[in-house]
């Protein structure tokens, strides 16, 4: 037996509820000052908070005492090459068509028929959600696939919905034509901002690509003859309907099915894409820029295409966000909704589809439906980004690669060799 | 001539305070290589603590220099035990994984810190008292610097003083430049590398947190979103400079601050965070090794 | 007929110091050249400077493939470039994308030679179908070939030692090279895998028709393979000649191979 096995059980959880106490009371001392004082220096008065010490001391003792017991275990448990219950599961229920396809039928169902079951309010926000469903993969092929940390992302969102907003405003543009305008000016600004990063290491693109997403957006605020300021443009145009115009119930149902279009849409691309020769460079490049291009691959164009097609999406979705709010200004550009937009691709999963859908889903829609979520929403953004690089920096749907079938295929006479090929998918 | 002396001065004072937040980026990527994210937050966090303990004290009717002391040392103790706590559970953890982990990691630590303090205290900007007190021998040159930014100039500079001082001739400091030229040597020769890493990020943020109170006296008003910006600046500053080399810091922090304050002064005072983010974008573009910096090869 | 490739007072300065130093060197077509030399030497270097990875100093480089007629002028182009013009190599610490299957490695070869875009993907048009299918096809024979056949689906991290070394050497046939560069393939291979290197390095010869320059510290491979051994020192080249000639060279024998060669010879 190993020595956690010959001590004692007491001695081990005497030491760690001391270690846990020790945690509890640093945190203590460290939010002390902002947690549990509160000044109003114009009326010098001071609110002190005790309540909130005594909270972060148990939560914090409670946490901690959780971690040491998750970790014992783990150091306890002999490594097994076998995957783990939940692993088992997983695969068994996608491979499984009787437990599958009853879930996806539901689920289908479900999306198809949402908007008469629910109020407009909610379809409103499962649009949103959709929106960032888009967004989350339109990135995940910056930076899932390619590995391009693009800390600019929105920058491409804001040129899609302010292409529409101005060609609406100035050109009577409608929203079928901005379309693909908006994203054409996405993408072209995609290749305007590849060009200059193309040399630089990981951490000074992601730097960089935020200082330009930072100069958009207050080129947008002070630019006033162009962009109207910070008062933003209002009065954008919903989609219209083969002509017809729309009640504010119906533009939503049908701005509804056009995310949902659009979402399969994407999916079919990304999809296809990262299966393709141009993913799998994405992906050679991503794993090792320097034995990418020793193996001939030309790494400005095929970064200059992740750029130009992860910003693509983004000006699409920028231009529906537009017709959908009908009003648009620079603080809905900021930083923040970079960062929101990279912790949906973190949190399901560089380089994986379904991970981000359902990441993109959760960190929506879990604010918006548990209301006492709301106020802490992006307190749990930022812990997502912390915690998942941590314990599961693959995410909650590591990407798999795809498996290429062969059959043993009888070579021409003189050759003793067998080669495959690959099975029709 | 005086506007533009007091442009250069006022120029100096904001790059004084860009340097000491630039020491920790500096510092940080020099030992560890990772850009720390949410440095411009424990300088807010720094603020945040020197208003409280400042408003704490006047209500018990301190005499003000004390006030200025207590608040700044108070805030720079706090700001390097926050410092040590994100390197620990943050970036620790990530030291063997790929480089952009650290960064997300840090980023979101940056966004957590942030709305931690916007939900323990308040989203709206509070003002802050003037805890530098007028000098009365400054009377006659007001027009051109006030006291409050001398006192800045004199603190940072007796500040980074004695960081080089610490750095060139005590034996932290040498541990420190032994683990930032090549950490596993440093580690064999028995220095203790966390130990190092973590005293790296506390000294770090106890700057940051002085940087902190004394502009935040000087300008008279915080909000928990204050160190995004200054904290992109203040990076811009140890790019400039040349990321790792503490002279660096310094120096970019100047130039910042003057090309900053020159730009608002005679272009536009409305595109003054567009300058700082343009040089930022420029000089990782075409200098990416920064003004002292040198570049470094990758080994294949 | 020709070199195939050729190499002309090549210099490569890094800051004070001189890593190759007026480096003179031929490789005629189907030739298989060893490049040794104490470590530190400058042969990673060289390899670097031949593929576009570091920016030599000065000199030329030139590669002449029999049957495409011209001269070209391989320095100052991107690596890409030069690995579409023919030459390949293979890394001295293995650098595969460890996250990429095996098949994944070597279609990645493929690359260079083949052009389906983003509309062909996304739209499977039937010119980009036929070439994905002929990219795996390739690929799997070329791994078929170097007895990678078990580990197509398996990630490039998931592979034994000696088989990762192999993999590399897979990827970089995918590129249809004349010239095949190799950085210390047999490095951390036992003897039984060393052996069955030296065969399939005879065998890219005898079958793809490809020139080999190899980087090598195991003596008994280089002296069993090479048709002519080069060996430098501090960037220079101190020795050229046939196995037998730089086995007997006093010159070489101090500066590199002393006791070494006392105990095979
Ligand atoms: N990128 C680089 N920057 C600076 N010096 C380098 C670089 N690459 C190699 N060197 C130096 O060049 C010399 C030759 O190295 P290398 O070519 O790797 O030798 P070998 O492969 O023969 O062992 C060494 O002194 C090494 O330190
Ligand atoms: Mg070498």
């Amino acid at each position: 037996m190993t020595d956690a096995g010959k001590e004692s059980g007491g001695m081990t959880t005497a030491r760690a509820v001391r270690r846990s106490l020790l945690v509890s009371l640093w945190f203590m001392f460290l939010t002390l000052p902002i947690l549990v004082i509160r000044v109003n220096p114009v009326a010098q008065e001071i609110v002190w908070r005790w309540r909130n010490l005594f909270l972060i001391g148990v939560g914090s003792f409670v946490l901690s005492l959780v971690g040491q017991f998750l970790t014992h275990r783990q150091t306890r448990r002999t490594p097994s090459l076998t995957p783990g219950r939940l692993a088992i599961f997983r695969q068994r229920c996608m491979r499984e068509p009787q437990i599958y396809v009853p879930f996806l039928l539901c689920a289908v169902l479900t999306t198809l028929l949402f908007p008469w079951f629910f109020s407009t309010y909610q379809t409103n926000i499962m649009t949103t959600a959709l929106m960032y469903v888009v967004l989350g993969l339109g990135l995940n092929i910056v930076v899932g696939l390619a590995g391009l940390l693009d800390l600019g992302y929105v920058a491409f969102y804001a040129v899609g919905a302010y292409s529409y907003a101005l060609l609406n405003h100035h050109f009577g543009l409608g929203f079928w034509a901005a379309l693909p305008i908006g994203a054409g000016l996405a993408a072209l600004f995609g290749i305007l901002l590849g060009f200059p990063v193309l040399r630089l290491r990981g951490d000074y693109l992601a730097i960089v690509t935020l200082g330009f997403g930072e100069i958009i957006r207050l080129i947008l605020e002070n630019w006033n003859e162009f962009s109207f300021g910070p008062s933003g443009i209002a009065n954008i145009p919903r989609p219209g309907f083969f002509g017809l115009d729309l009640s504010l119930a119906g533009a939503t149902v049908y701005l509804y099915y056009l995310m949902i279009g659009l979402v399969l849409f994407t999916i079919f691309v990304v999809n296809r894409l990262q299966n393709s020769r141009i993913g799998r460079a994405w992906i050679a490049l991503r794993e090792d820029e320097l034995a990418c291009q020793a193996m001939g691959i030309d790494k400005t164009r095929t970064k200059l295409t992740a750029f130009a097609l992860g910003a693509t999406w983004a000006g699409m979705v920028g231009v529906i966000f537009a017709a959908k709010t009908t009003f648009i200004n620079p603080p809905s550009f900021t930083f923040l909704e970079s960062a929101m937009i990279l912790a949906i691709v973190v949190l399901g999963g560089m380089g994986s589809i379904a991970g981000v859908v359902i990441a993109a889903l959760v960190l929506i829609l879990l604010p918006e439906y548990l209301r006492a979520f709301a106020e802490y929403r992006m307190l749990l953004f930022g812990a997502v980004l912390v915690i998942m690089m941590i314990f599961r920096p693959q995410g909650l749907i590591s990407s798999a690669r795809r498996a290429y079938k062969f059959m043993p295929v009888p070579v021409a006479a003189g050759r003793n060799k067998r080669h495959g090929t690959a099975a029709d998918h | 001539m005086d506007y533009f002396l007091e442009l250069f001065l006022g120029g100096l004072t904001r790059g004084s305070i860009y340097a000491l937040i630039a020491l920790g980026y500096t510092m940080v990527y020099g030992i560890i290589g990772l850009i720390n994210f949410a440095h411009g937050e424990i300088y807010m966090l720094g603020a945040f603590t020197g208003l409280i303990v400042a408003s704490l004290l006047t209500v018990f009717g301190l005499n003000q220099y004390a006030i200025l002391v207590l608040a700044s040392l108070v805030a720079m103790v706090y700001a390097a035990a926050y410092g040590y706590t994100v390197e620990k559970i943050a970036y620790r953890p990530l030291r063997q994984a790929s480089r952009l982990s650290p960064l997300i990691s840090a980023i979101g630590m940056s966004i957590f810190l942030q709305n931690y303090v916007r939900l323990a205290q308040t989203s709206d900007f509070l003002p802050f008292p003037a805890l530098i007190p007028d000098l009365a021998f400054m009377e006659p040159y007001a027009h051109i610097i006030g006291s409050a930014e001398l006192v800045i100039l004199l603190v940072t500079a007796m500040v980074m003083l004695l960081l080089t001082a610490v750095i060139r001739f005590t034996r932290i400091g040498r541990a420190m430049r032994a683990t930032a030229q090549d950490k596993g040597m440093a580690m064999l020769v028995g220095v203790d590398v966390n130990r190092v890493i973590s005293i790296t990020f506390m000294i770090g943020s106890a700057l940051a947190a002085l940087g902190g109170v004394l502009i935040a006296s000087h300008i008279g008003q915080i909000n928990f979103a204050i160190g995004f910006i200054a904290g992109i600046k203040a990076f811009t500053a140890a790019v400039l400079g040349g990321i790792g080399s503490i002279p660096g810091a310094v120096l970019g922090g100047f130039v910042l601050g003057c090309t900053e304050s020159f730009a608002t002064g005679y272009v536009s005072s409305d595109y003054e965070d567009v300058f700082a983010f343009g040089l930022l974008v420029l000089i990782l573009v075409f200098r990416p090794a920064g003004i002292l910096g040198r570049a470094a090869a990758e080994k294949v | 007929m020709g070199p195939l490739l050729t190499i002309d007072r090549l210099c490569m300065d890094f800051g004070g110091l001189r890593a190759l130093d007026h480096l003179n060197l031929s490789v005629a077509a189907g030739e298989i050249v060893a490049l040794i030399g104490p470590n530190g030497a400058g042969k990673t270097t060289f390899f670097n400077c031949l593929t576009g990875l570091c920016a030599p100093t000065a000199g030329e480089i030139h590669l002449v493939v029999p049957g495409r007629g011209q001269r070209l002028r391989l320095n100052g182009l991107p690596p890409n470039r030069v690995t579409e013009k023919g030459l390949a190599r293979t890394f001295q610490n293995i650098r595969l994308f460890a996250d990429m299957t095996v098949l994944e490695n070597v279609m990645i070869g493929r690359h260079c030679r083949t052009k389906a875009g983003v509309f062909g993907a996304v739209f499977r048009s039937a010119a980009a179908r036929i070439e994905e299918q002929q990219i795996v096809t390739a690929s799997a024979a070329i791994l078929e070939r170097l007895g990678l056949g078990s580990y197509f689906n398996d990630l490039a991290r998931n592979l034994p030692y000696g088989a990762q070394r192999r993999l590399e050497i897979a990827r970089a046939l995918a590129t249809e090279p004349v010239l095949l560069l190799l950085d210390e393939p047999a490095a951390g291979m036992n003897p039984q895998e060393t052996a069955e290197l030296d065969e399939l390095i005879l065998k890219i010869r005898s079958e793809l028709g490809i020139a080999i320059l190899l980087i090598e510290h195991d003596m008994r491979l280089v002296m069993s393979l090479s048709d002519r051994i080069v060996v430098m020192d501090h960037g220079e080249k101190i020795a050229e000649g046939t196995p037998a000639e730089i086995r007997s060279n006093p010159l070489v024998i101090t500066a590199y191979l002393g006791e070494d060669l006392a105990q095979t010879a």
